[in-house]
């Protein structure tokens, strides 16, 4: 088993091995939160496991990223993020004021976002067993009234909202732990994005078809998913796109594309055509999504598929990412 | 006396291409009875005659064939005579003809050419002429059987003049489907464009007079040709060209270029016989050609280049524009077009008119069009002559779809998808392999939906249903990607194995070889990028006998863009980080802080693959005598490298090395070293260049002296992009003819990855048959 860097790899994990075993409605619609009803009480729930090295770096550190994560996924739901689990994994001799650091950005995190962590467990397990630190969160949030959401909703003229630049995290998280000496103000975009996604359904309602957080695998890997499951095609413009300099110039050096790196802070949008110009108001008059652009449409032509229009004028296929790209070219 | 009857079943290109009339013709010759008829197999005739006409009737049918039919098998029975005193052509139904080959475009014939220029005749100037000796065959066709309801003609019906010839089986023009006249056929026309402003220009020959007007001016014309668009201009045109060269956006490419005719071709470029025989055939391909020292085309037209790319005319509208531009062009020297696919930089070639449109009006000035349709899309073909025979840069136009004989039948109908650039497919059943036109860059949208209709296309036309499916191992080409979703049992086919298994089929070699496979990348079992290996092969599998020692590739394909970076990790191989101390130019101008990233990706082996690639030491040694640090098309810099190696004279002595028996690792940093106290000491780059040739020649051989050693091997197969290089070739294939090897190369497929389609074939069917 290769631990891959997110995208394919993972996914025919999830395709082969999880669905199937645990197969049932509403784990089948493989959203990032699953949507649950209680009486007329509609719910978000999720889970998600941190494994982050460095466990500090650029903008953030590893016990940020756990409750942003979860509450984005809630997010992602249409949710208002309510109460966090925290689950600790220590490996034996870690240091206790590293633990506080941890801990304390953990609680500051999630009083900034107005969401309490109510329950928690806490292993130690001997030395070598784990990498330091690992942090399991998962999340319970109110699914808004105004919010119908779901990649199945995703239709042929929506249009792809961004709410920022991409690739800032992963490249942050890669300078720190290869101690590259790139010369670059990278720092993680980790945020809660439950008050910027709060803001777009207020504006726009049930024109907003679909949310997704390009995490793992990037842009490119988010939008392949959505692209597979709505039987659609994605087509973006690369111009569009708003990439950091200091991205752009260690993914150049890297040979990276900042399309299949990670991100912690931004969310893709699928919205009704006619929304797109109030969509993006909405994005761009919040904090988190002044960079916000509109990067593409989805067709009905050639489902499955993410390409992208280059600068030059070409149409490139853009892939999910499988671990480290092995090159294609001669 | 005594009459006799026999039957005769020819297999081959014996459809569509005239052979009826021609048999008729024949039996009419010598008064034989009987009939000739096409039926799925090719065609069946039956005649009837005495012994000695018969006999005289089969010579001529062998030896008289009408220029695009190929016989490739005569099947004869003997029969009762009947009493048939005529001979008749009878009708085919349609389901006996589906599946008959369908043969190539081929150029305009001098008969059609005759007719083209005679004022007499009625097809005087129409820029469509032709008959079942030439046209457009491949590039029109939708559907089977060839009738002209299943072409892009379908939209012209035939004047009762043209439908006479058609119906007459005495006449060139009988049954030739695209056939047709000024009063019924396609029509040319030319439009300018400045912005958006659109002015329909004349049609007809007064649209041809005014497009070669404008060339005269300077300006870029897009131009239908066959298989897709052209963009044109005067290549003596300096400013015009680099127009051109900049509106197609980051092209460095050499650009093709045609001329009225071989007395112009040897103006600018040296032609020997074989030359002059490939460049005048009816398939007419660019023919890649020594310039002449004192020719005078733009420089910007090839720059960098001692070869130019030639082709004569192949429709009767590019014959009709050349002569139109005699009359407007300066007078002193022969009129020479650029002729370059219609398409920006790595798009596919535009072949559809609204496509063409909208990508190719901000490129041009102006469009000569007309309103044939072409349904396939194909690119002109190139090709060389070497000291080896021909050798295929890109099989294409003229060539496709004709199928390759192979030496065995394969045990089931087999689909090779191919390799991921310059990429083809290739379908196989019984003993024939269609290997299809050039597709090109399977990462660009448009390529790869051309990929996967062509594929359907051919399974159509040629009537196959594979049943297995051939792959390249790299789990990220969408060519393994589209063969991993059908639902075929698959095998997947190391990509240098199938290199060395292309050229093998094509030579009938089925016991062991030395392959030594040189190319850029191809995927690795091992998860690396191989690409200097030398194989022990059969068709069935390999063994990895030698390959150039493994460094890191230190950023992947950005390391293949920019050369400067394999010239960094050779000399950080062969000296640690103390290389920067070298007093060389290359380290000198090496760009300290990239470097030091760099540096650090390879130590904590971050986006690092490690290579074995011939092209990235190619591309190291380029870079270290200041040639390329960043590539604008693929192999650019080896080129230039080997370029730069006929500036020196070829007797230079060798750069040390050495081989690993037991690790199999060929290892160069002993060269590396030499020459950076070459390059110190100030010898020249064109002398360090031919040495560095002649150093992997000897190296190569070294190698293969091994594995004969170890194996007994005496078939030494060299395949991979790589042995595009002359310089390398000249030396490699002396060296090894005289240590009394046998040496084969790819001659109907290129030896880049063009070829790999077939290899896959080979390999998959070897593994059928186990
Ligand atoms: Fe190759
Ligand atoms: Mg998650
Ligand atoms: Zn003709
Ligand atoms: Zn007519």
């Amino acid at each position: 088993l290769s631990h891959g860097s997110g995208g394919k790899a993972t996914h025919n994990l999830i395709e082969g091995i999880f669905a199937p075993a645990f197969a049932n409605t509403i784990l089948d619609r493989m959203e990032d939160s699953a949507t649950i009803t209680l009486g007329d009480q509609r719910l978000a729930f999720t889970t998600d496991s941190y494994v982050v090295n460095p466990l500090f770096f650029a903008g953030g550190d590893i016990g940020r990223l756990a409750v942003h994560g979860t509450i984005n996924d809630l997010a992602m739901a249409g949710a208002d993020p309510l109460y966090l689990s925290a689950g600790i994994i220590l490996e034996e001799g870690f240091a206790i004021e590293h633990l506080q650091r941890i801990v304390d950005s953990m609680a500051r995190a999630a009083h900034e976002a107005g969401v309490l962590i109510v329950t928690g467990d806490t292993k130690v397990v001997q030395r070598a067993k784990a990498d330091g630190i690992f942090i399991n969160t998962a999340g319970v949030g109110s699914v808004r009234a105004s919010a119908n959401l779901g990649q199945a909703l995703v239709a042929p003229g929506d249009r792809v909202l961004l709410s920022g630049s991409v690739g800032d995290h992963g490249i942050a998280i890669m300078l720190a732990r290869e101690e590259l000496d790139i010369e670059t103000e990278v720092s993680s975009d980790s945020a809660a994005l439950h008050t910027l996604v709060a803001a777009l359904l207020d504006r726009i309602g049930t024109r907003l078809h679909c949310l997704k957080d390009p995490t793992r695998g990037g842009v490119a890997t988010a939008l392949n998913e959505v692209a597979l499951s709505a039987e659609v095609s994605i087509a973006l413009d690369e111009r569009a796109i708003p990439v950091h300099e200091g991205v752009r110039g260690a993914c150049e050096i890297l040979g990276l594309d900042a399309l299949t790196i990670a991100n912690e802070g931004k969310l893709l949008a699928f919205i009704a055509p006619e929304a797109e110009q109030e969509a993006l108001r909405a994005l761009r008059a919040h904090p988190l999504g002044r960079e916000a652009a509109v990067i593409g449409t989805v067709q009905a032509e050639f489902p499955g598929m993410v390409f992208l229009r280059t600068d030059i004028g070409g149409t490139r296929v853009l892939d999910m990412l499988v671990g480290d790209p092995l090159p294609r070219i001669c | 006396m005594e009459r006799e009857r026999r039957r005769l079943l020819v297999q081959g290109f014996v459809q569509g291409v005239g052979f009826r009339p021609f048999v008729y013709g024949l039996a009419q010759r010598w008064r034989l009875g009987g009939f000739v008829l096409n039926n799925s197999l090719g065609v069946q005739i039956e005649v009837e005659g005495p012994s000695t006409a018969l006999r005289a009737f089969e010579q001529a049918l062998r030896t008289e064939l009408p220029p695009l039919a190929r016989i490739d098998e005569v099947q004869i029975t003997r029969m009762e005579a009947q009493g048939d005193a005529s001979f008749a052509i009878i009708e085919s139904r349609s389901q006996d003809t589906k599946h008959a080959l369908i043969s190539p475009d081929s150029a305009t014939c001098d008969d059609c050419l005759r007719e083209l220029f005679d004022e007499q005749d009625r097809r005087y100037h129409y820029p469509f002429i032709n008959c079942t000796n030439c046209g457009p065959r491949f590039t029109i066709i939708q559907d089977v059987p060839y009738d002209r309801a299943n072409t892009t003609m379908r939209a012209f019906q035939m004047c009762p003049r043209c439908q006479q010839e058609y119906d007459d089986p005495l006449n060139r023009r009988f049954h030739a489907q695209p056939d047709a006249c000024a009063l019924c056929g396609p029509q040319v026309r030319f439009t300018m464009h400045a912005g958006d402003e659109r002015e329909l220009l004349e049609g007809g020959t007064t649209a041809i007079e005014r497009a070669a007007d404008s060339l005269a001016t300077g300006m870029i014309l897009a131009i239908k040709g066959l298989g897709g668009y052209h963009l044109a201009c005067d290549a003596f045109n300096e400013q015009a060209v680099q127009r051109l060269r900049q509106r197609k956006q980051r092209e460095a490419r050499p650009f093709a270029l045609m001329v009225a005719s071989t007395d112009h071709a040897r103006q600018l470029c040296h032609i020997s016989a074989e030359e002059e025989t490939l460049l005048e055939s009816h398939r007419r391909p660019i023919v890649l050609l020594g310039q002449r020292e004192q020719q005078q085309v733009a420089s910007s037209v090839a720059p960098g280049q001692h070869t130019l790319g030639l082709m004569l005319p192949y429709t009767p509208l590019h014959h009709l524009l050349l002569a139109a531009c005699q009359k407007y062009f300066r007078s002193d020297r022969p009129v020479v077009l650029v002729m370059t696919s219609g398409n920006v930089s790595d798009e596919p070639i535009a072949y559809r008119d609204e496509d063409a449109r909208t990508r190719l009006t901000a490129i041009s000035d102006g469009i000569l069009a007309h309103n044939r349709g072409i349904f396939i899309r194909c690119d002109d073909s190139v090709v060389r002559v070497t000291r080896v025979g021909q050798q295929f840069v890109r099989r294409s136009r003229g060539y496709a779809p004709e199928p390759l004989a192979l030496p065995q039948p394969v045990p089931a109908p087999i689909l090779a998808c191919g390799a991921h650039l310059k990429n083809t497919f290739c379908l196989a059943k019984e003993k024939q392999a269609f290997i299809s036109h050039h597709i090109g860059d399977l990462e660009n949208l448009e390529t790869l939906l051309s990929f996967k209709e062509g594929i359907n296309h051919f399974e159509q036309l040629f009537d196959i249903q594979p049943a297995v499916v051939a792959h390249d191992l790299h789990p990220d080409y969408l060519a393994t990607r589209y063969a991993l979703e059908l639902d075929l049992p698959t095998i997947g086919v190391q990509h240098h194995h199938a290199h060395i298994a292309s050229v093998m089929i094509e030579h009938g070699l089925t016991e062991p070889v030395i392959g030594i496979a040189l190319d850029g990348s191809g995927y690795g079992p091992d998860n690396a990028i191989w690409g200097g290996e030398v194989l022990r092969a059969d068709l069935n599998n390999f063994e990895r006998c030698f390959h150039l020692a493994y460094l890191p590739l230190p950023g992947g394909e950005q390391a293949i863009r920019q050369p400067w970076r394999m010239a960094a990790v050779y000399l950080y191989a062969a000296y640690g980080t103390d290389f920067q101390r070298l007093d060389i130019p290359f380290t000198r101008q090496l760009p300290a802080r990239n470097w030091k990233t760099l540096e650090q990706m390879i130590e904590r082996g971050l986006n690092c693959p490690a290579t074995s690639s011939m092209g990235r030491l190619f591309d190291a040694v380029a870079a270290l005598l200041g040639i390329q640090s960043q590539v604008q098309y693929e192999g650019q810099a080896a080129i230039e490298l080997e370029q730069l190696a006929m500036a020196s004279p070829a007797n230079q002595p060798c750069y040390p090395y050495h081989i690993s028996c037991s690790t199999g690792e060929l290892d160069v940093l002993p060269m590396i070293r030499t020459m950076a106290r070459d390059i110190e000491q100030g010898v020249a780059a064109a002398t360090i260049a031919r040495r560095f040739h002649n150093t992997i020649a000897r190296l190569l051989v070294a190698a293969c002296d091994e594995v004969r050693y170890q194996h007994g091997l005496r078939n030494v197969v060299l395949g991979g992009g790589v042995f595009q290089n002359q310089v390398l070739l000249e030396e490699l294939l002396p060296r090894l003819l005289q240590c009394s090897y046998k040496v084969y190369l790819n001659q109907k497929v290129p030896t880049n990855d063009g070829g790999l389609s077939l290899g896959q074939i080979a390999v998959a069917a070897a593994r059928l048959k186990k």
